[in-house]
């Protein structure tokens, strides 16, 4: 069993951006996706201690807050990769090769969907339709779009992306 | 410049060229509809010009839009908080849609949801946006930083004594938000799981205001026909259809992409001409005429025009108009199995039919596509579509996940027969 190790403490930047967010809205959970996001966008996942953390500042018992981090596909409760690819696996992406994709990214970087390659840059997890599928097959790479993604897109993004 | 254009909702947007700032969009005659509409124009107007206009809701149910609107009781009857929500969590598969409009024209999407907020009377107005959509997310917000210096809303716009704000809330990625009521509940920051209906969230939507919920596409027409008129607007449909709809389709065909036509043209017109026909080597069997949650047309029966209408005679639905081809290199049993593994993941969970038969489903059709299925399994099949349809959930995720399966199971029985009796795809 991996150990996962805390985060650091949400710090008072973060905690006054969340009190920010929590005042665009006439309660104070219907800022919980913001302020999950927020905060995963520095941390890249959400760990127990700052869920608690969040949960509080939202008023929220951090099992409820659980329950809803972990409806949402987007928000990650367990550490991921550098670079997070969201590989579509709606239908244009699967007549249009994404299996062939998938198989790519595991012979080059050993990953299956939902794992993370094990020097710490990659994170594959499939996506629901992307609105990209007139240039299918599609795939978002920390919040970069690609379209007709090919082999050679891939392995652009491989070989150009640092150890983190 | 103040003709009244033929193709209104994709008027500004040119491939290759950069989309409209608040000041190119104003020199194209932007904004027009609102400067001779605020407090000038009785709300109750407006609503009855939509309500004229036949304009139905391009989120994919087709309800009028004008009649929704009216369903609301008014700020009089009813006072107090009352919200206007933008329905642009897209997530349809097979659908690109929403996204050409809020990337091509966002000022086109802000000056249609302030005439149609004005119409509802709602002060509030937020635009519901899945989060993966970040271009659009970023042009949205400077389009309302731009409209707000611009006094375009704010506090008393233009003078009018109307008041207006819009907040746009990216979401965090589930196919379900996108049901509107799944949407209010994950707006207030709760799960998105579909309320029971009624009330309606005229009358009890967010926070237990009376709230509407429409498309974005639905709301992108508001401007041209409070400016040219529901008469004009109506004019624009062909064979029954009226206005225009942003079509598209994806799949082997040589220009898959979006297209705004005059609502009413035939799915064949929209392949051959404006998607350039199949490519070389492929040919078309069928066809999901409106997204994921349509049932399948089959490859004889193009010539059926595009209205919800037409549809609905073939045994199908427009959906959200934008088409998936099947073509002869796929094996059909693999694109349903695909199609249910995506209903099975984005179930919400919320009643036992979905949640438990989906995923048995899916199993099934997997194990079909790959040589292990049994003869039975078609009846089974059979009898999921039935215990899964209409009526039967909560919500229409189920019945629409059964769209393509029952009408699947019906066309391409030979097939599903030879997966079985072969033991193989023969696809693979
Ligand atoms: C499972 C499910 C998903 C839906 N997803 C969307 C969506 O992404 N966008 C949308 O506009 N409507 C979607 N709808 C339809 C909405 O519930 C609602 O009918 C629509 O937003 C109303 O707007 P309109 O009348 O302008 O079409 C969905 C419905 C269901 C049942
Ligand atoms: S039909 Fe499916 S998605 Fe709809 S409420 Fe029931 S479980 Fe949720
Ligand atoms: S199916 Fe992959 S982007 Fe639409």
């Amino acid at each position: 069993m991996s150990i996962v190790e805390a985060q650091p403490a949400l710090d008072p930047t973060e905690r006054a951006e969340i009190r920010n967010l929590i005042g665009h809205y006439p309660t104070a959970r219907a800022a919980a996706i913001d302020a999950l996001k927020l905060v995963q966008q520095r941390r890249r996942y959400i760990g127990d201690n700052l869920l608690a953390e969040i949960a509080h500042l939202l008023g929220l018992p951090a099992a409820e807050l659980d329950g809803l981090a972990t409806f949402y596909n987007l928000i990650y409760r367990k550490p991921v990769g550098q670079t997070v690819i969201l590989l579509c696996d709606s239908i244009t992406c699967w007549i249009t090769g994404r299996d062939h994709l998938a198989q790519h990214i595991e012979r080059r970087i050993g990953i299956k969907p939902g794992e993370t390659s094990a020097d710490g840059r990659f994170t594959l997890l499939p996506i629901v339709c992307l609105g990209h599928c007139d240039h299918a097959p599609a795939m978002m790479a920390n919040d970069v779009l690609h379209g007709n993604v090919d082999p050679a897109t891939l392995d652009a993004m491989f070989d150009a992306t640092p150890l983190p | 410049m103040n003709t009244a254009p033929d193709r209104p909702l994709t008027r500004n947007i040119h491939r290759g060229a950069p989309h409209f700032d608040i000041a190119a969009y104003e020199r194209a005659d932007g904004y027009r509809a609102v400067r001779d509409t605020l407090g000038k124009t009785d709300p109750a107007a407006i609503v009855h010009m939509v309500t004229e206009s036949g304009l139905t809701g391009c989120g994919g149910g087709g309800f009028p839009t004008g009649l929704k609107w009216q369903l609301m009781p008014s700020a009089a009857q009813r006072p107090g908080p009352r919200y206007f929500v933008v329905n642009a969590d897209e997530m349809e598969p097979g659908t690109f849609k929403d996204r050409l409009l809020l990337e091509g024209d966002p000022h086109q999407m802000i000056e249609g949801i302030i005439l149609s907020a004005y119409a509802v009377e709602a002060n509030m107005s937020y635009i519901f946006i899945r989060g993966e959509y970040v271009t659009a997310i970023e042009r949205l917000s400077t389009a309302i930083a731009e409209a707000t210096a611009a006094g375009l809303l704010g506090e008393n716009i233009l003078g009018s004594g109307y008041n207006l704000s819009i907040q746009v809330h990216a979401g965090a990625g589930r196919y379900i938000c996108g049901e509107e009521t799944a949407l209010l509940n994950s707006l207030e920051g709760h799960r998105a799981i579909p309320r029971a209906k009624p009330p309606f969230p005229q009358i009890s939507g967010l926070w237990g205001c009376p709230t509407i919920v429409n498309n974005v596409e639905t709301i992108c027409n508001i401007p041209h026909i409070v400016r040219y008129g529901a008469a004009w607007y109506r004019s624009l449909g062909i064979n029954g259809g009226v206005g225009t709809k942003i079509y598209g389709v994806s799949g082997r065909v040589n220009h898959p992409g979006a297209f705004e036509l005059p609502m009413g043209t035939t799915l064949h017109d929209m392949i051959e001409h404006h998607a350039g026909g199949m490519k070389t080597g492929y040919e078309l069997r069928a066809v999901l005429p409106g997204g994921a949650s349509t049932a399948f047309l089959p490859g004889d029966q193009l010539d059926v025009s595009m209205t919800a209408q037409a549809m609905a005679a073939h045994g199908t639905r427009l959906g959200t108009g934008t088409a998936i081809v099947l073509d002869d290199h796929t094996c059909p049993v693999g694109f349903i199995a695909n199609l249910q593994q995506f209903f099975a993941r984005e179930s919400c969970g919320w009643c036992a039919p979905c949640r438990d038969g989906l995923p048995w489903v899916e199993r099934i059709l997997k194990s079909i596509e790959a040589g292990t299925g049994m003869i039975d399994d078609l009846d089974t099949l059979a009898e999921m579509t039935g215990n899964l349809g209409p009526g039967r959930t909560f919500c229409a995720l189920a019945p629409g996940a059964m769209a393509s399966l029952q009408s699947g199971l019906r066309y391409f029985s030979a097939e599903f027969t030879r997966h079985i009796e072969t033991r193989a795809c023969a696809w693979t």
